[in-house]
């Protein structure tokens, strides 16, 4: 009996050896809370990339990769930070992709990542203080730092005469950040910002931010929140009671759900959400197609590149120790070498492990600057119920 | 004169009309939560999510109808479902009742446990109404939208400022017009809502004079049931249906209930309006009003604002603070809490 046990106990650890190359990855979205209609798709994104490599067996001699799930709930940062302590404690995750809202994302850097050695690569926390936020070069982002579409909104703007403009804004890192950006740009181009009122997000009416909005007036409202949340309630709002015509949409409030909800009086908006024209982006939507989502919805080209990013990172690295491959994510995005997009991630793989260097592409043409993605952004016009791009930039 | 005028329908426009549809849905939220309270005395805090499954209920029968052929004229299909909505909602507070509050209440619990026990419900529910519909946004407004519009407006006045009434804001006010009387007149001129009153005002005297407890009990959800379905489709017509929006609304619908007195229909009306009132004025900016009614030299730059918009929930709050320092029943009389 006890030779049995003993035998079974030997079977488990050699199991347990076995089962080492099975990579776990964090994957820390707001399942539940104000980013919840997005995140099904990113996370789709993520997974498709993680199948992808799944099915090439070629990172690290065959390790196979398993997603685990956590809830960022975007705006608790304990929340946010118990889900990430979850992953890495119990679940011993290598990397997490993630979080998504900027506030949860660096709470999570400071008091899980940082302390563990976990790398942390998001697709969509977007605020300018997570460039210098310490990191101990752990942290990465698919995403631009809105301190650069800041300058694209002003430029925007400008580029089409509007002078005057009231701004609203989404009361948490993102939409202060955003709006703090953007409101320093126009000024220096010469623009007015009559208002910077704040709301909140998923409260039950808008009719006093309206007000005070539609008081300061101005020739465009620019709305720095979400798509699904105040932001949508202000622009109803605002429209209902005729106080504004025309809306300016940053990437946060670029949705279809809008166009469907408010419909023909949104014609004649326009705004900007971060896109590319290229190759890659094109097979991304394809293949997010046929797994059966909508790869133009936001931040999607994004997760998968994070993702991507993360596993690409190990191979070079040999290793799925944090500590190992942080240091590998800038060169593998980055080049020089051979260019891979979505769905070549098996090649990328594979002339790693031949010693050639990669220069990623992904979905969004991911270049980093330090820790940030360069970025490239669509500038669009809503006609007829529809975004009809007007240029890249 | 013309200047007053716009000066009157730019206040209208923005903040009289709007306060007052939000006024009346916080009232509606806020006498289930009192009724709940009154009678089987403790805060439920499930009740924004009773909301949201109404609705969603109504939503899902709303859509049935559309896809018949059915409509409502000018006015939403919704209105149509409302009752449908509210015989499933009631389903599932009974059966909640039944499952859940009535082990407790045999317990004789303290009322601060039945508050943790619809906290645990109100987790189930928001899990359900997920389960149900999804976690999306859905407008299912149809009919028409506006009465008038502010565009509208102007070319009929000439007024320089618009005013717009929307359909979903007349409804409202009318709508809850008529389940206020409704509701007074069944707590005060029927049999059954009598002995909710004497239970309410006196458990075990009403007890004593053959009050079927259970009777009262299962009535009171029924009555909520109307209510928080009733709040709730409202809420969504005239904004949109959100299950993590209708779980906010939990806040300022306690907030109205508690500064009118709990336990009191009538205070939790006037809380309502006090809420929704509180929150619009004090954060208006008065510019453009002032401007209207001032002669142009004294006309003002600044916005005139009391307080910057971000201060609008804590408006709320302080009224709530000082009404329950120095008043802690309630502006009416309620009970303490």
């Amino acid at each position: 009996m006890k030779k049995l046990l003993l035998a079974s106990a030997a079977l488990a650890l050699v199991a347990g050896g076995a089962s080492a190359q099975d990579i776990k990855i964090g994957i820390l979205f707001g399942f539940t809370g104000p980013l919840e209609s997005i995140t099904p798709a990113m996370d789709k994104s993520a997974e498709m990339a993680i199948k992808e490599v799944n099915d090439s067996k070629a990172l690290l001699g065959g390790a196979t990769v398993e997603g685990v799930k956590a809830d960022s709930t975007c705006t608790d940062a304990a929340a946010a930070t118990a889900a990430a302590q979850k992953l890495v404690t119990s679940e011993k995750v290598a990397a997490i992709v993630g979080g998504d809202c900027s506030g949860v994302t660096g709470a999570v850097l400071q008091s899980v990542a940082r302390p563990n050695g976990i790398v942390m690569v998001s697709p969509s926390a977007t605020s300018p203080a997570l460039s210098t936020a310490a990191d101990d070069d752990l942290f990465y982002r698919t995403a631009p730092s809105d301190a650069h579409q800041g300058d694209i909104m002003a430029d925007v703007l400008m580029k089409r005469g509007v002078k005057k403009v009231a701004l609203t804004y989404t009361n948490n890192d993102y939409g202060k950040g955003l709006a703090d950006s953007f409101k320093a740009a126009f000024e220096k181009a010469g623009g007015t910002v009559t208002i910077e009122a704040a709301h909140e997000d998923g409260k039950a009416d808008y009719s006093a931010e309206v007000a005070a909005l539609a008081a300061a007036g101005g020739d465009v409202l620019v709305v720095a929140g979400y798509v699904d949340q105040g932001g949508k309630g202000i622009i109803q709002g605002a429209l209902d009671a005729g106080a504004f015509k025309t809306f300016y949409l940053p990437d946060g409030m670029y949705g279809d759900s809008l166009l469907k909800a408010i419909g023909k009086p949104l014609d004649g908006s326009f705004g900007d959400v971060p896109g590319i024209d290229s190759e890659g982006h094109k097979k991304f939507l394809d293949m997010a197609k046929a797994a059966g989502f909508d790869g133009t919805s936001s931040y999607t080209g994004e997760s998968y590149d994070a993702a991507a990013l993360i596993m690409l990172a190990m191979q070079a690295a040999k290793s799925d120790k944090g500590a190992d491959f942080k240091s590998k994510i800038e060169s593998v995005a980055n080049g020089p070498g051979e260019k891979i997009l979505p769905g070549e991630l098996a090649k990328g793989l594979k002339l790693i492990a031949e010693g050639k260097p990669i220069d990623y592409e992904g979905a969004t043409g991911v270049h980093l600057l330090g820790r940030d993605a360069a970025g490239s952004y669509r500038i669009y016009t809503i006609k007829d119920g529809q975004h009809v791009t007007d240029y890249y930039q | 004169m013309v200047d007053f005028l716009n000066a009157i329908v730019a206040l209208l426009n923005y903040v009289i009309v709007p306060a007052t549809s939000y006024g009346a849905q916080l009232a509606l939220g806020a006498l289930g939560v009192t009724l709940i309270y009154g009678i089987l005395r403790f805060s439920n805090f499930a009740h924004g999510d009773t909301m949201a499954f109404g609705t969603a209920i109504t939503i899902l029968v709303t859509w049935l109808f559309q896809s018949w052929g059915i409509g409502f004229g000018p006015l939403p299909t919704a209105l149509l479902a409302l009752p449908f909505g509210i015989a499933v909602t009631a389903l599932l507070l009974l059966g909640t009742d039944r499952v859940v509050y009535r082990f407790y209440r045999r317990q004789k619990a303290a009322p601060v446990i039945l508050v943790i026990v619809s906290m645990g419900v109100m987790f189930i529910m928001n899990g359900l109404v997920r389960f149900v519909i999804g976690v999306q946004e859905q407008n299912f407004a149809d009919g028409a939208r506006f009465v008038i519009t502010a565009t509208q407006f102007r070319n009929l006045t000439g007024l320089d400022a618009g005013l717009a009434v929307r359909t979903s804001t007349v409804i409202t006010v009318v709508t809850a017009v008529i389940v206020v009387a409704a509701l007074f007149w069944f707590l005060n001129k029927t049999r059954s809502g009598k002995s909710m009153r004497a239970f309410s005002d006196n458990e075990d005297l009403a007890l004593l004079s053959g009050i079927n407890p259970e009777r009262v009990v299962m009535i009171t959800w029924l009555l909520v049931a109307a209510l928080a379905t009733t709040a709730g489709v409202l809420y969504g017509l005239d904004k949109s249906f959100k299950p993590f929006t209708y779980y906010q609304l939990l806040l300022p619908i306690f907030a109205s209930a508690v500064v009118g007195g709990l336990g009191n229909p009538v205070g939790a009306i006037l809380g309502g309006f006090v809420v929704a009132f509180s929150e619009v004025t004090f954060t208006y900016a008065w510019k453009k009003v002032l401007t209207y009614l001032l002669p142009t030299s004294l006309a003002p730059d600044s916005l005139v604002q009391l307080l910057s918009t971000d201060y609008k929930f804590a408006v709320s709050f302080a009224i709530l603070v000082v009404v329950l320092l120095f008043k802690p029943t309630g502006l009416l009389k309620g009970k303490s809490v």
